[in-house]
């Protein structure tokens, strides 16, 4: 079997161009109160984080759809409960129409995992350092039965180790013998070894050196033209989001603020924080740009200010911005929530 | 004018069973009084090991095993470890990364501010009180008289961050070692801090040895930059010129790896191939040479010297206007990049 036969024809456009990945009303909060004797005798009450607050997003097939915000937006826990890891509080993840989160039959479960695959930050902590290199990488193809002979399956191993770039013969070595770089190809061939058509990745190259991040985001890249691959990309850097991705999504304390395709988003962004975000990254070609210094920090995620989350920190806050949540408008591509823009206080675009 | 540090050809061992490996060979770097130098490199490059040799405060079985030290002229590699504890804190102060490990989780803010201030200045704990709340007001943390008794995990982790500055700063020391002072914070967080950094050392004309990976944090604060691969000085430079011209084949992949936010998305990032070797097996002649595009027969041999080119200064056979030349191709090669090679052009191959 060549490389070029591992990956499925891509997945046949039916003309309705439904998207892969749809994703309404998501929300998750986490119970964080103190045990209930606790809570009796300290006279304190429940005490919830809403770590995800209504997310609606799609995700089309065979693009990459970034996600972006600080610690505590909520990327890692959209990215959890998309996969199948973490069970959402409210609304609904669709692969491909079906709700992953309803009680599906076993195998239609198991079908519907095999499609989906993470990539982690962290290839220290992601790869079980007692098992080689090989059984990590074949272990998907045994959990779903995909390949049943030994010998077909060590091919297999050897084919998607080539893919991502290292030698097939690595299949016998243990993680610690390969450099971070590496052990994130290891990673990548893992999740691609289920043939899935839709990969979440999750700060894959955060862990990484510069100069290595570059081949890790150039291989997703090219698997990605490859095998037709869908990505959900969650990343705390807008500059390798800019590079990656085609749609971005810009999450704050757990709210979608604005979504817009990349090259709209940054050349032209709407909403205040979006702009603050892309003032704050360094300005590495040292063009002398105009930045404008942004005060204050993430509020604390367990008590959020009332309205919308932002409005503490944001320079055009007025009347209702510290009362009502603003809902998520179109402006031209861009989709975003902010009371400024619906009120048309600032001109939604450049001139 | 005496720089406010100088490091000569410092050399810094870890001997292990296996033999001993060298973290730092060879590096030698200036700081002129007020001057911020950034140190740039990947991990395992050597950039925290040279801060710790600096302040004396190698992890053992580490050792400074050659070269020289020297803060506004005078020696401090040879000072006992007493000797060493008053220069530590009262002229080079320090910023590590992680703002909750160094400070004290059990004592106040203010406490451990003042604490600083007693150590090394004689004055009354009233007036160290007053110079600590004069301090907090300068990183900028709000209602700074009641939050002096405030302990760290009250607070969030960029004020944390300024808590550290402030201490640092407390006992006006010549020199500021600051290793990545922003990697643990949020973007939006890690650019007041950089802003904070560059006001407060410029008026109070510190020295800054700003130790970091991000080449980001670099361009935006720094005056120099010093490239550091595998130990060794790669690079050093005015940062406009390292971070546009870089003349190491090594920052110019480096730069060109780094995604920005003017490069055309569409074109796929340069990537440089392999990756730093481990202390245990850097290759022979240059350490770059098995990553490198430019290289030819000298650069597996011998270890390139530091040559000038232009305003920088580069280890890299390229621009040795003496020895073996380096045939035609590679010479047309790294013109073509925007490197300015000053070795003759060998002939063709």
């Amino acid at each position: 079997m060549s490389v070029e036969a591992l990956s499925r024809p891509r997945p046949a456009h039916d003309g309705t161009d439904a998207p892969l990945v749809e994703i309404v009303g998501l929300g998750r909060t986490f119970d964080l109160s103190k045990r209930w004797l606790n809570r009796v005798l300290e006279g304190s009450g429940k005490v919830t984080l809403t770590a995800v607050d209504g997310v609606d997003m799609s995700i089309r097939r065979g693009e990459t759809y970034a996600l972006v915000g600080e610690s505590g937006s909520g990327k890692s826990t959209i990215a959890k409960m998309v996969v199948g890891l973490l069970p959402p509080s409210a609304g609904s993840v669709r692969i491909d129409g079906v709700d992953i989160w309803k009680e599906l039959g076993g195998a239609e479960q198991r079908q519907i995992r095999r499609r989906i695959q993470m990539i982690f930050q962290d290839p220290f902590a992601s790869l079980n350092p007692r098992w080689r290199v090989g059984s990590i990488i074949e272990e998907p193809i045994k959990a779903f039965d995909l390949i049943t002979d030994k010998r077909e399956r060590e091919n297999r191993v050897g084919e998607l180790l080539s893919l991502v770039g290292l030698d097939p013969r690595d299949a016998g070595k243990f993680p610690h013998e390969f450099s971070g770089g590496q052990r994130q190809r290891i990673a990548i061939a893992r999740a691609l070894s289920s043939s899935p058509e839709f990969i979440v990745c999750d700060e894959p190259t955060s862990a990484l050196d510069v100069s290595v991040q570059a081949q890790v985001l150039n291989l997703l890249r090219d698997l990605q033209e490859r095998l037709g691959l869908t990505y959900l990309f969650i990343s705390h850097n807008l500059a390798v989001v800019r590079h990656v991705a085609n749609r971005v999504g810009v999450l704050y304390l757990g709210r979608l603020v604005e979504e817009a395709p990349a090259r709209t988003l940054f050349s032209d962004p709407q909403h205040p924080y979006t702009k603050m975000l892309l003032d704050s990254v360094p300005d590495i070609d040292m063009t002398g740009r105009e930045r404008t210094p942004i005060a204050g920090e993430i509020p604390n995620p367990v008590n959020p200010p009332p309205g919308c989350h932002f409005h503490p920190r944001c320079p055009l806050r007025f009347e209702p911005c510290d009362k009502v949540r603003p809902p998520l408008k179109e402006y031209g591509q861009s989709r975003a929530a902010c009371h400024a823009l619906e009120e048309g206080r600032v001109s939604a675009h450049r001139d | 004018m005496t720089a406010a540090l100088s490091v000569r050809n410092l050399r810094v061992e870890i001997p292990t069973r296996r033999g001993v490996l060298t973290a730092i060979d060879d590096l030698s770097f200036d700081i002129a009084p007020g001057e911020v130098l950034g140190v740039v490199g990947e991990s395992g490059a050597g950039k925290s090991i040279t801060g710790s040799a600096i302040i004396g405060l190698l992890d053992p079985p580490g050792r400074v095993a050659g070269g020289e030290i020297l803060l506004s002229g005078e020696r401090i590699d040879n000072l006992s470890p007493s000797a060493m504890r008053q220069i530590r804190g009262k002229r080079i102060g320090m910023i590590f990364q992680d703002p909750l490990t160094s400070l004290n989780p059990l004592y106040r803010i203010g406490d451990q501010l003042t604490e600083t201030i007693l150590t090394h200045e004689a004055i009354s704990a009233k007036a160290a009180a007053e110079k600590a709340e004069r301090l907090l007001v300068e990183v900028g943390i709000p209602a700074a008289g009641t939050r002096m008794s405030s302990y760290p995990h009250q607070f969030s982790g960029g004020m944390r961050q300024r808590v550290v500055i402030a201490l640092a700063l407390a006992a006006d020391p010549e020199l500021v070692i600051a290793d990545e002072p922003t990697t643990a914070l949020d973007v939006s967080v890690q650019a007041q801090i950089i802003a904070l950094i560059k006001r407060l050392c410029k008026d109070r004309g510190t020295s800054v040895m700003l130790i970091t990976h991000d080449m980001g944090v670099i361009a935006e604060t720094a005056d120099r930059v010093c490239v550091l691969y595998a130990g060794r000085l790669a690079e050093i430079g005015a940062v406009r010129d390292v971070v546009k011209r870089a003349q190491h084949p090594y920052t110019h992949g480096l730069m060109a790896a780094i995604p920005s936010l003017i490069d055309d998305p569409n074109e796929k990032l340069e990537q440089i191939p392999g990756s730093m070797p481990r202390l245990g097996a850097i290759p022979a002649g240059c350490a770059f040479n098995p990553r490198c595009t430019y290289r030819f027969g000298r650069c597996m041999r011998e270890r390139p010297g530091i040559y000038p080119v232009g305003a920088s200064d580069a280890s890299c056979f390229l621009h040795d206007a003496s020895g073996e030349a380096p045939p035609a191709a590679v010479v047309r090669n790294a013109i073509d990049a925007g490197i300015d090679v000053r070795a003759s052009e060998g002939a063709e191959p």
